[in-house]
């Protein structure tokens, strides 16, 4: 890395100031044949806005799309030419979509991520319609998109693929005997599938048969199609992908790699770039393979070629080819100091590329390190399970050139549960990885969201483990290290005292007066508030505290936290900030507190989120005849009931699987928290049922 | 510093001597409105303090108060525990709440108390103590209105009524009637002090003044709520009979003029105490009581939303002006009403889609259930809801009179929701003297000189037609449901009533009576202010109620009584 050379002249993000000159092969022609003066974006959320963003900056007018449950999200907002298509599952309707673009005179559709991004038979009705689809030929979207294809052309490429089988016959022995000859573990996988759905490991004989069942099934349920692969399965596999752009006039560069080991689900959470602990030869033949690949199918446009990477023998498979740009493009932005969405609209024009292999090449070793991390609405303590919610306080890191925060939503939005979950990303970049790391985990701590569970503090884990700074990375990482990244962090005995007093400030105040008690009998103001955190994999696992707040003469607090006693505590609310500042006899606390309404409280304090629950007076359950749900188990999430595996009557055991729901596009096992015997089933197959509904009851 | 005065008084003189424009300089010397600087004009009424707190005087007066100061303090410590440690363990052991406590969870949190005399009974009774007099008095804030709150302490003589306690009691209630303060009483006794009965019981200021001034506060407006958390016997029985509203405890409080060991002696009747006077019995058979509570903390809880539902100016601040939406969709009226008549229509699910966040405090709600009585919000304007869940029994109709008194008293609006076919009939009901009670209700509603508002959302006839707000009552507005009915009786009964009397059936009377009781034929003849979907209910009443509000409220500005105290008629008992 050449860090001699002086910050200054290092190119900024975005950086016009830097002469742009062709790539070695062309010569500069940067008129382009077709101007785009007006484009639509088909999509939502941020990558809809972050497209916004760079088209209009380029002076080219952005019509964008929505749903029912989308009037209100920022994407709608951020045109004045905002299209209405209905049903929540409208964005997936191309025909509708293209018919839209016409009537509005767009003469370009960017397709973002998803949807109909990689749809090959859309890419070719936008071109028959005379709309250019800014993404690569459809052709190429074809090719790469059916995996078995795709390795075939790279294989005469010369790109290395991974040893499997990939062909027709789905005779369940036949592919079993196919497993034999590449030697377990093996990889089942949906020839049409991604995103981790239809994805099964097998890792001995035995489990193979039912396992390819599972992936079957998913896939179905999922795309339609069940055709699947199997491939090698590596044990300490690294995900390494190369961002590749290709113009109209034979040229094709990488843009640098990515790492994005850090997944759960099989989908990613944590990327970077350059990729750690890589050495320069196999980083520049990682390269020089995804150029091959993108040529071999006549690219055009962002690519990503995705490489398995094995960690112990350094040797790397193609995977796949993603013929779009990809969520975590703002990494390789922030190495590059390139926009990236501004190279496609150069390319969709006919332009060339901005810049030479050499000249990227330069750019990434002066420009340091790039780390994005997904902010997702998730429960990482639920086996990731998706949240959804209504958005009541947010508040983003302080921003710059090298703190990014690409959102969908801002604070009052609802996350729906018809999309993905995706809140945010949130993508830094430093000098050298460690700083990036450090800055990440910084910028997390001043991230707050309030309203649902995310994985902010999971991800402040991932940051804090000394594997991840050391850069140790591998797809396996989260699974290694779930005991630590998910440790239950205790609630300190001060952060109850605060919620205890915020409690009390949010309910009284008056003006005038003060709040303390009066005359020689001041024992009135003691107050208990009951507390409650609720383990988060369910169940009667509650952990409960008391606090005891009592005002003294003065004004001050004095706290009795289970064990703990906080005494002379001056604490001041604004109300406005939801800020509860409190000065304690040994230390001064700056804690937001933010109630909901119902029982959930979230509590900001010293860069670490807290949630905490108001416990149910005794009184409550009899006086509204609530059901005790303590019996039942309950949906998690609004969803729908797929799969239903007991009956009544049936003896059940901790951990075994109760019910299948799906819930924003994804399939969760509702496992039982405890032995027992089923006495309802509640829900069947194809209900739809709210959040906190009971699915299943148990004998008592 | 005189000389020099002196001296700058002297220099424009000679400075006039050798000017040639003299006048000039008498202007400059006229003295012209100085400005006067706030801290100085508040300089003039400030104390100036003279004390130095390094005399030694000042020391030793200092070390005296403190050390009086301290053993005050010590000696408060022991009156706030209450009684003896085995009466307080045995008083936590039943669940129940300590009395301050119960005061703190009654109060507004971070608010103070403002108690009194808390040193009375001090070394009052030679052999006795009687800390703080067996009971706690002061003020607090409640739901952010300041309230006296007098709340027994059981654990000192079992709440028993020392002289000093009856004292205390009137103390606080005076102190009430001269401030116009609502009053809570957090009744936990065992009555009378019967060893001390002559100084309890027979003079003017003793036990029976406590009911005197509770039914002549309640004549003056000022509100009276019981809480039973415990025995309320003989004449303490009164305390809550007599308020304005009460809560009682379920399996704890007890409410009769004798216990059971009494009755025994009196009768022979073995009774248990909880079914001579428990909770469940008084809240839904003798209706002594309006609400039931689990335990103290629920009761209490209650006890603020009674005081949130007195319509009292509260403290500025504390209301909350943000306004609920229905948590159920009013659009849903439809599928819960239908139009056959002859299907109950469960009120509640009505209520629920009409009034602010679907909120209804419901006032006796084990007490004649076939009249849903109740406090609520519609765009934050605050109501009651009179409205049929059944036929009108003689229960029914004491809870709808008893709960128009209060909204009268507390000049909310009434708002009733029709859906009546009538009285109960029959020997029972005539024995009951079903006639006698209507007719309260009835008075009641002709008497109430609140605004009235009328939906008929299902049938309107006989009697309950009266009961419940009909156009001769004078709501300010009556509107009809499409499906809504209205008629002396159903067509049915009618040409039943007329074969009876030997009448000979006219064929077509079926049918005229039907289309004369339809929705459209009233409206056509103006029998009401219009047949309305049901899913605007919430948005007419509220716009009427905002239409009544507006000439209440120029009235009072210019200071007349547009709208005059409710006097009611003879209720005949």
């Amino acid at each position: 890395m050449l860090r001699s050379i002086p910050r200054r002249r290092i190119p900024g993000l975005l950086g016009s100031a830097i002469p742009k000159r062709s790539n070695t092969s062309t010569v500069s022609a940067p008129a382009s044949s077709q101007p785009l003066k007006s484009i639509l974006v088909a999509n939502r959320g941020e990558i809809a806005l972050r497209v916004n963003r760079t088209a209009s900056k380029h002076g080219i007018r952005i019509t964008t799309i929505y749903t029912d449950p989308d009037t209100d999200s920022q994407h709608a907002l951020s045109s004045p030419f905002a299209m209405n298509l209905g049903p929540p599952s409208a964005y997936l309707d191309g025909d509708r979509i293209i018919k839209v673009a016409r009537e509005n005179g767009c003469d370009g559709i960017h397709p973002g991520y998803g949807f109909l991004s990689e749809n090959s038979a859309f890419a070719k009705n936008c071109t028959e319609a005379g709309i250019t689809f800014i993404g690569p030929p459809w052709q190429a979207i074809e090719a790469m998109g059916n995996k078995s294809r795709s390795k075939e052309i790279m294989i005469e490429a010369g790109v290395p693929c991974i040893p499997g089988y990939h062909g027709s016959d789905q005779d369940p022995t036949f592919l079993k005997a196919e497993a034999e000859k590449i030697g377990y573990p093996v990889l089942l996988k949906a020839v049409k599938g991604g995103g981790g759905k239809g994805m099964r490991i097998a890792s001995t004989p035995e489990v193979f048969l039912d396992q390819l069942e599972s992936a079957k099934l998913e896939a179905r349920n999922s795309f339609g199609d069940d055709v699947m692969l199997v491939e090698k399965y590596i044990t300490t596999p690294r995900h390494i992908e190369v961002q590749v752009f290709a113009d109209k006039h034979g040229n094709c560069v990488a843009l640098g790699e990515r790492d994005c080991s850090i997944q759960r689900r099989h989908q990613k959470v944590i990327e970077e770039s350059p990729a750690p602990h890589l050495e320069e030869s196999v980083r520049q033949d990682l390269w020089g393979k995804a150029r091959a690949a993108a040529l071999a199918v006549g690219y055009e446009g962002a690519g990503t070629v995705e490489f398995i990477f094995d960690n112990e023998t350094r040797e790397f498979f193609f995977m796949e080819m993603n013929t779009r740009l990809q969520v975590e493009h703002p990494v390789t932005e922030m190495v590059t100091g390139e926009d990236l969405v501004h190279w496609q609209l150069i390319v969709a024009q006919g332009g060339k590329l901005p810049l030479t292999q050499d000249e990227i090449a330069e750019r990434i070793r002066n420009r340091g390190w790039g780390i994005e991390a997904r902010i997702y609405a998730e429960n990482p303590k639920m086996d990731f399970i998706p949240d959804s919610g209504l958005l009541h306080h947010l508040k983003l890191p302080e921003l710059s050139e090298d703190v990014r925060v690409d959102a969908g939503f801002v604070a009052g939005d609802t996350v729906s549960s018809h999309y993905d979950p995706m809140i945010a990303k949130l993508i830094v970049r430093a000098e050298d990885r460690t700083s990036a790391v450090q800055k990440l985990h910084a910028a997390l701590e001043n991230y707050e969201i309030a309203g649902m569970v995310t994985n902010i503090e999971f991800i402040k884990k991932i940051c804090e483990n000394s594997d991840f700074i050391a850069g140790d990375v591998e797809t396996g990482f989260i699974e290694k290290h779930k005991a630590q990244l998910l440790a239950e962090e205790s609630v300190p005995p001060e952060v109850f005292a605060q919620a205890a007093i915020g409690l009390l400030a949010q309910s009284g105040g008056i003006s005038g007066i003060s709040t303390a008690p009066v005359g020689f009998t001041e024992s009135l103001q003691n107050r208990q508030f009951h507390f409650q955190i609720s383990s988060p994999t369910g169940g009667k696992d509650i952990q409960t505290m008391a606090v005891d707040i009592l005002q003294g003469n003065d004004g001050n607090y004095s706290a009795t936290v289970g064990e703990t006693v906080l005494e002379n505590i001056k604490s001041t609310w604004n109300a406005s900030t939801l800020m509860l500042t409190s000065f304690f006899e040994h230390t001064r606390l700056d804690t937001r507190l933010i109630f909901d309404g119902q029982e959930r409280i979230t509590i900001f304090s010293r860069g670490h989120q807290y949630n905490i629950q108001m416990a149910n007076p005794k009184w409550i359950e009899k006086a509204l005849g609530v059901k005790d749900l303590t019996h039942s188990v309950l949906a998690p999430m609004p969803c729908k009931v797929l799969r239903v595996h007991v009956q009544e009557g049936d003896k059940v055991t901790k951990d075994q699987a109760l019910v299948v729901i799906e819930s924003m596009k994804m399939e969760t096992v509702i496992r039982s928290p405890q032995d027992g015997t089923i006495a309802k089933v509640v829900h069947k197959a194809g209900d739809l049922c709210k959040a906190g509904t009971a699915l299943v009851e148990f004998e008592e | 510093m005189a000389t020099s005065l002196l001296k700058g008084v002297a220099t424009p003189c000679r400075m006039i001597a050798h000017c040639r424009r003299p006048i000039r300089v008498s202007i400059q010397r006229r003295s012209i409105a100085v400005h006067a600087y706030t801290h100085h004009a508040t300089a003039l009424s400030t104390i100036q303090s003279k004390i130095d707190p390094s005399s030694q005087q000042f020391r030793e007066n200092t070390s005296a108060m403190d050390h009086l100061v301290s053993s005050l303090k010590e000696q408060h410590k022991r009156i706030v525990t209450g009684g003896p440690a085995k009466a307080r363990d045995k008083h936590v052991a039943r669940g129940k709440m300590l009395p301050r406590d119960r005061i703190t969870a009654l109060i507004d949190p971070g608010t103070p108390f403002l108690e009194l005399s808390p040193l009375a009974g001090h070394e009052l009774y030679p052999g006795e103590e009687v800390p703080a007099g067996g009971l706690i008095t002061g003020i607090g804030k409640v739901n952010g209105v300041h309230c006296m709150i007098v709340a027994n302490d059981s654990t000192v003589k079992g709440g028993s009524y020392y002289p000093i306690t009856v004292k205390k009691h009137i103390r606080a209630q005076t102190i009430a009637q001269e401030n116009r303060l609502p009053c809570i009483y957090l009744v936990d006794s065992g009555g009378a002090n019967l060893p001390h009965q002559a100084d309890v019981f027979p003079d003017k200021d003793h036990f029976g003044r406590i009911f005197f001034n509770q039914a002549r506060m309640s004549s003056l407006g000022i509100p009276q709520i019981a809480v039973v958390m415990g025995p309320c016997t003989a004449g303490g029985a009164y305390v809550p009979a007599m308020c304005d509203e009460s809560i009682i405890v379920e399996n704890q409080g007890t409410i009769f003029l004798a216990g059971p060991p009494l009755v025994k002696a009196a009768t022979g009747e073995e009774v248990s105490a909880e079914d001579l006077g428990g909770g469940r019995l008084h809240s839904s058979i003798s209706g002594v009581t309006d609400y039931l509570a689990v335990d103290d903390a629920h009761a209490l809880v209650l006890a603020r939303r009674s005081i949130g539902n007195l319509n009292w100016p509260p403290q500025q601040g504390s209301t909350n002006k943000s306004i609920k939406e229905p948590l159920y969709s009013p659009e849903e009226l439809g599928g819960i009403v239908g139009t056959n008549l002859r299907r109950p229509i469960p009120v509640h699910e009505v209520i629920a889609r009409i009034v602010d966040g679907s909120e209804f405090a419901e006032f006796k709600q084990e007490y004649g259930t076939s009249l849903v009585t109740g406090f609520a919000r519609i765009y934050g304007e605050q109501i009651g809801i009179v409205a049929n869940n059944g036929i009108l029994f003689s229960e029914s109709a004491l809870k709808g009179a008893h709960f128009i008194q209060l909204c009268c008293q507390r000049r909310i609006p009434l708002v009733f929701l029709q859906n009546i076919s009538g009285f109960m009939v029959g020997a029972d009901a005539e024995k009951g003297g079903i006639a006698k009670n209507g007719a309260k209700l009835v008075t009641a509603v002709a008497c109430a000189d609140v605004p009235k508002f009328t939906v008929v959302f299902g049938s309107s006839a006989g009697a309950g037609n009266y009961g419940m707000c009909g156009r001769a009552y004078s709501p300010r507005f009556l509107w009809m449901w499409p499906n809504a009915k209205i008629g002396v009786m159903g067509s049915e009964q009618l040409n039943a009533v007329m074969e009876a009397v030997g009448k000979a059936a006219d064929p077509e009377l079926k049918a005229r009576i039907d289309r004369e009781s339809e929705a459209v034929f009233s409206s056509a003849r103006l029998w009401d202010d219009g047949v309305i979907p049901p899913q605007h209910t919430r948005q007419i009443l509220g716009l009427a109620l905002q239409a009544s509000a507006l000439g209440r409220l120029s009235s009072s500005s210019l200071s007349s009584s547009a709208e005059p105290a409710t006097k009611f008629g003879i209720f005949r008992m």
